[in-house]
């Protein structure tokens, strides 16, 4: 319709492509590891961004110091996530796992919607905004993005940096081959479940200073968060965060082209499309 | 302060008492009396989806209960008197679910009435259960239009139905500034915020007001960033629209956020919430279409100038006494609850019976006021029962003089606690 | 093999149409809406079953065909007034053919690829039709309550769903258990065991999935059909429903995925155990918890479902229970 919004959305639509990344790539760091669709992360999404919330209200700590709460929370919880649902069967059929992470999302939900119920909350901080002519970049989104791309250089520092991540490259490679060079292969799964689980909760907490939340709203990115692993390839960390920019752009520039409502169609078009298309992603499977 | 709110409590359960003594036909000869139980059936959304409105509801309904066993019961004329039960379970805001508690209320726990869920379709799916099987049955919290336009015969709405939800906030917007003419409508793609919209667009056009955007989002959209860039572009003096609580506070935010011009901003559902204020600043001016507000004035006086009886509690009696035995305000789901009990209370007592057929007759011919509002269902066959008396009102958020975001009634112009204003 | 078999598919269904007469002998309608839930949950669990259990892929979104089939009768039935009977079948036709037509591209990946593609469809599907304004759009179709005076009124057309709905339960689990015991069902087992192998022993397998695939399509577009008949109404949200399609699978693997009285069981007792949660008030409030708890143990510990541990404890059984 109108292209005077062009330039804007497109701005808007990266900026948040950073943090849908940012959330893609703990699944797509799970799915890479272990081969396990992970179906607990819109709930853990969702927690991330109560964590900020419950901080923030209940003791009026900065969201921004929440989001490093959440991230440390994230770490404890996707360790204990993987040794109770997940550990047991790693080696079984993907259903399997499918639905052990499903019983985990039940779970949460429903402890989160019992204890938060479901009125949507916000968290109500502003950073102000740089710009004009069309253009306006909000202060709490350029932070998003900031976190966001320190978030994801943080998982590669860890990844290729580090002992730890060598060992969950391995892993990840080849399980077997990896145990024999005498790589505790439990420890390093758990910890990647960790780390996937962290990613995810960060970026809620830093949805949480974006948008209006429930306990049911990670749902709404956890499908997103497939969409983009899809479209990075499943278990490719670059992949997530690039298919994270593309869905974002996407979702900005599509909407001066088509209706708003078709917009969602024409992301799960393009999503069997690559599936059938080019399974292994834009980038390819694994990094 | 402990001292003070039992205090406060007692007075609302006298006032409540008081309000519900009040009531027309209390008065009984001489006959014999005979106490009969009333089970009145429905289901809430406990858990899911609609859990915080339903449980609303539901507290209103209870409220009602209480009122009418410490009135003593519904009085009819032939000296019986009518306790009402409560029977209810948990749908879990799923709609194969209402259908078959639904059925089990009729056929095995033997309801005499029914009262609905909360929210549209949960409405629609249990009215068809209660219309195949021939039970009246009240709604509140179901405001679509087309679960009142399918034919039915014994259904009966409470709440203004949606296609009337914008059209008064388009009445309010153009005595506030004549000057406004490009509108932009914009909407939750479901059922409910598309039957509202549906009505909207051509009230606003027929006001000689331009549709410069027109277009719904999907249930689920959280960024709206690109969708109000393409707004802005339009450069609408006012935007209406919504739909539910989540989309309708992020909506508010990020207009806020984007600087948006408009001078006048109307959402569905989410303005009259409390959780609203979250979104702090971003809040200021908002207005919202609500069924009910405990500054809502419908009192005897304003039945006599409409020429119509008063019915039931006051609103201060309402709130009073809500606020006494759920330690919260009611919202107008509760309001909605409680209005629904009035309605049937009153059906029975004008039809003298627990006879569906005498109390159809009764609900045909009602018009009262009642601290909710006026009451009066369509008796045409295709829209048999629906609701063409009940005013919405509009609330919007201002600050007070201690600079307090706050929601205040502004519309309609007879009812209102502040003046409307324009967004700055 | 010549040996005598135990009567398993007759005994099966006279035991589900005894149970189906139930509340029509002691004329009891709300056991009879409880059993309506039932019959169709049954047959959407066993109809998975065929492309999960027999033929190992995990159809995520197979509620697609449950609304699609839905959508199309109703349609049909509200525009040109065609009796229910006809519409349900011929709503059910296109649904299934539309399986044929997404069946042979997405039947190539696999495992979570698979998964992953069928969630998309069934969301695509429900986004579009939410557009779609012939179909009404994000508002749906809803009948006038007059359409129920042809089947002599709503009790009577609630009486008939019901009827319908245990006909296509019964034709499922026939088709299931015919399927199971076919040179067909062989080919499928052996194409989950390992699609290569099959290959090798002269098994067309992407004939075989597609097959499997479009066959278990129909029953539920036929349950579709039949339940929005019953409801009066038709929405994007409540036909295309991705809840339901994870919980037939629940059921599935609740009661032995792989096996013919798996789902049938499976959806009894999550059907049971759901009513019992809802209406124990001390347990309500943790009905999804405790959901989520129960079916991890499940996974975990009875990984072959409850049909499957008694087969497998008892092997005596198998030749009983399939």
């Amino acid at each position: 319709m109108s292209v005077d919004a062009l330039v804007p959305s497109a701005i808007d639509g990266l900026m948040l492509g950073f943090v849908y990344g940012l959330a893609a790539m703990g699944l797509t760091l799970i799915f890479g590891v272990m081969r396990v669709i992970n179906l607990s992360h819109g709930p853990v999404i969702a927690l991330g961004m109560f964590v900020v919330y419950v901080l923030f209200t209940g003791a009026g700590v900065n969201p921004y110091l929440g989001l490093i709460a959440a991230a440390g929370l994230g770490i404890l919880f996707g360790v204990a996530i993987y040794f109770v649902a997940v550990d047991r069967i790693i080696n079984a059929p993907e259903l399997t796992t499918l639905l052990a992470t499903y019983s985990v999302n039940l779970m949460i939900v429903g402890v989160a919607t019992s204890v938060f119920t479901t009125t949507p909350r916000a968290v109500d901080i502003s950073l102000g905004s740089v710009g004009g002519s069309g253009v306006t970049i909000l202060g709490t989104h350029a932070v998003a993005v900031a976190i966001a791309i320190a978030g994801a250089a943080l998982l590669y520092a860890i990844l290729f940096r580090t002992r730890i991540g060598k060992s969950i490259r391995a892993v990840a490679n080849n399980r077997a081959a990896a145990e024999l060079m005498g790589i505790d292969s439990r420890r390093v799964l758990a910890l990647s479940f960790g780390i996937g689980t962290s990613l995810a909760m960060t970026s809620g907490a830093l949805l949480s200073t974006l948008f209006s939340f429930t306990p049911l709203s990670g749902a709404t990115y956890e499908v997103k968060s497939f969409v983009i692993v899809v479209l990075g390839g499943l278990g490719n960390p670059t992949g997530a965060l690039v298919g994270g920019i593309v869905l974002g752009l996407l979702e900005g520039v599509s909407t001066v082209f088509i209706p708003v409502s078709w917009v969602p169609v024409l992301e799960y078009v393009i999503f069997i499309a690559i599936l059938l298309v080019r399974p292994t992603g834009l980038l390819g499977a694994r990094a | 302060m402990r001292g003070i709110t039992v205090a406060l409590a007692l007075i609302g359960l006298l006032a409540a008492a008081c309000g519900g003594t009040t009531t027309p036909g209390a008065g009984t000869s001489g006959q014999a009396t005979v106490k009969k139980d009333l089970i009145i059936g429905f289901t809430a959304s406990q858990t899911g989806a609609q859990n915080v409105a339903s449980n609303k509801q539901t507290e209103g309904i209870k409220l009602w209960v209480d009122d009418v066993t410490k009135a003593g019961g519904i009085k009819l004329k032939d000296g019986t008197i009518l306790m009402p039960q409560i029977k209810s379970y948990d749908d879990q805001s799923a709609t194969d679910r209402v259908q078959a508690l639904y059925t089990k209320l009729i056929n095995d726990d033997k309801v005499d009435f029914l009262l609905s869920p909360y929210s549209s379709g949960l409405v629609k799916a249990a009215a068809v259960v209660s219309e195949q099987n021939g039970k009246v049955m009240i709604t509140a919290g179901g405001a679509d239009d087309a679960t009142m336009e399918q034919g039915f015969r014994n259904i009966y709405q409470v709440y203004t139905p949606a296609s009337k939800y914008l059209t008064g906030a388009i009445d309010l917007m153009l005595k506030l500034d004549p000057t406004i003419k490009k509108v932009a409508i914009v909407n939750e793609k479901d059922s409910f915020s598309t039957s509202v919209v549906a009505a909207a667009k051509p009230y606003a056009e027929s006001k000689g007001l331009q549709v410069v955007v027109n277009q719904g989002y999907d249930t689920g959209t959280v960024d709206f960033g690109p969708f109000i860039n393409q707004i802005s572009a339009a450069a609408p003096d006012a935007i209406i629209g919504g739909g539910h609580l989540p989309d309708g506070t992020t909506l508010a935010k990020q207009l806020y956020e984007k600087k948006v011009s408009a001078r006048f901003v109307a959402l569905l559902v989410a303005p009259p919430e409390p959780t609203f204020a979250d979104i702090g600043e971003a809040a200021q001016f908002i207005v919202g279409p609500s069924q009910w507000e405990t500054q809502t004035k419908y009192s005897a006086e304003a039945a006599k100038t409409a020429g119509v009886p008063f019915y039931g509690p006051t609103g201060a009696d309402f709130t009073t006494a809500y606020k006494a035995k759920f330690s919260a305000p009611p919202s107008y789901h509760s309001a909605g609850g409680y209005a629904a009990g009035l309605t049937l209370q009153k059906a029975l007592e004008d039809a003298g019976s627990t006879d569906p057929e005498k109390v159809k007759t009764a609900l045909d011919k009602d018009d009262f006021m009642t601290f909710y509002g006026r009451i009066k269902f369509s008796t045409d066959p295709k829209t048999h029962g629906k609701q063409i008396a009940h005013e919405m009102v509009y609330v919007q958020w201002l600050k007070g003089s201690d600079g307090k975001l706050a929601t205040q009634i502004v519309w309609p112009a007879e009812a209102k606690s502040a003046d409307p204003q324009l967004r700055k | 093999m010549i040996r005598v078999r135990a009567p398993f598919l007759p005994a099966l269904l006279v035991v589900l149409a005894v149970v189906a007469a139930l509340p029509l002998a002691v004329n009891n309608n709300s056991l009879r809406e409880e059993l309506f839930l039932m019959f169709m949950l049954i047959t959407l669990a066993s109809s998975i079953n065929i492309i999960m259990g027999y033929t190992g892929y995990v159809s995520f979104g197979h509620i697609v065909f449950f609304g699609l089939g839905g959508y199309f009768a109703f349609y049909l039935m509200q525009n040109f007034n065609a009796h229910f009977l006809v519409a349900a079948l011929a709503g059910a036709i296109p649904a299934s053919a539309i399986a044929l037509v997404i069946g042979v591209p997405i039947l190539r990946l696999r495992g979570a690829y698979f998964a992953l593609a069928t969630i998309g469809i069934n969301e695509a599907m429900r986004t579009a039709i939410n557009n779609f304004e012939p179909f009404g759009g994000a508002v749906g179709m809803f009948f006038n309550f007059s359409v129920y005076d042809t089947y002599g009124g709503a009790r009577n057309a609630a009486l008939l769903a019901y009827g319908v709905m245990v006909v296509v339960a019964l034709a499922t689990v026939t088709t299931s258990y015919l399927i199971r015991r076919s040179k067909f069902g062989l080919s499928l087992m052996a194409i989950r065991e390992d699609q290569d192998v099959a290959m090798v022993v002269g098994i067309d397998p992407a004939r075989a999935k597609v097959v499997a695939y479009v066959i278990s399509s129909f029953f539920p577009a036929l349950a579709g059909a039949t339940f929005f008949f019953k409801n009066g109404i038709i929405e994007p949200g409540v036909a295309f429903d991705l809840l339901r399609s994870i919980e037939s699978l629940v059921m599935c693997v609740l009661g032995g995925t792989g096996t013919v009285a798996g789902p049938i069981v499976g959806a009894a007792l999550y059907e049971w155990l759901r009513g019992f949660l809802i209406t124990t008030p001390a347990l309500a409030n943790f009905q999804l918890f405790l959901a989520g708890l129960l079916l991890l143990v499940v996974v975990l510990f009875v990984t072959a479902g409850l049909v499957g541990w008694l087969r497998n404890r008892y092997p005596v059984l198998r030749a009983y229970i399939q």
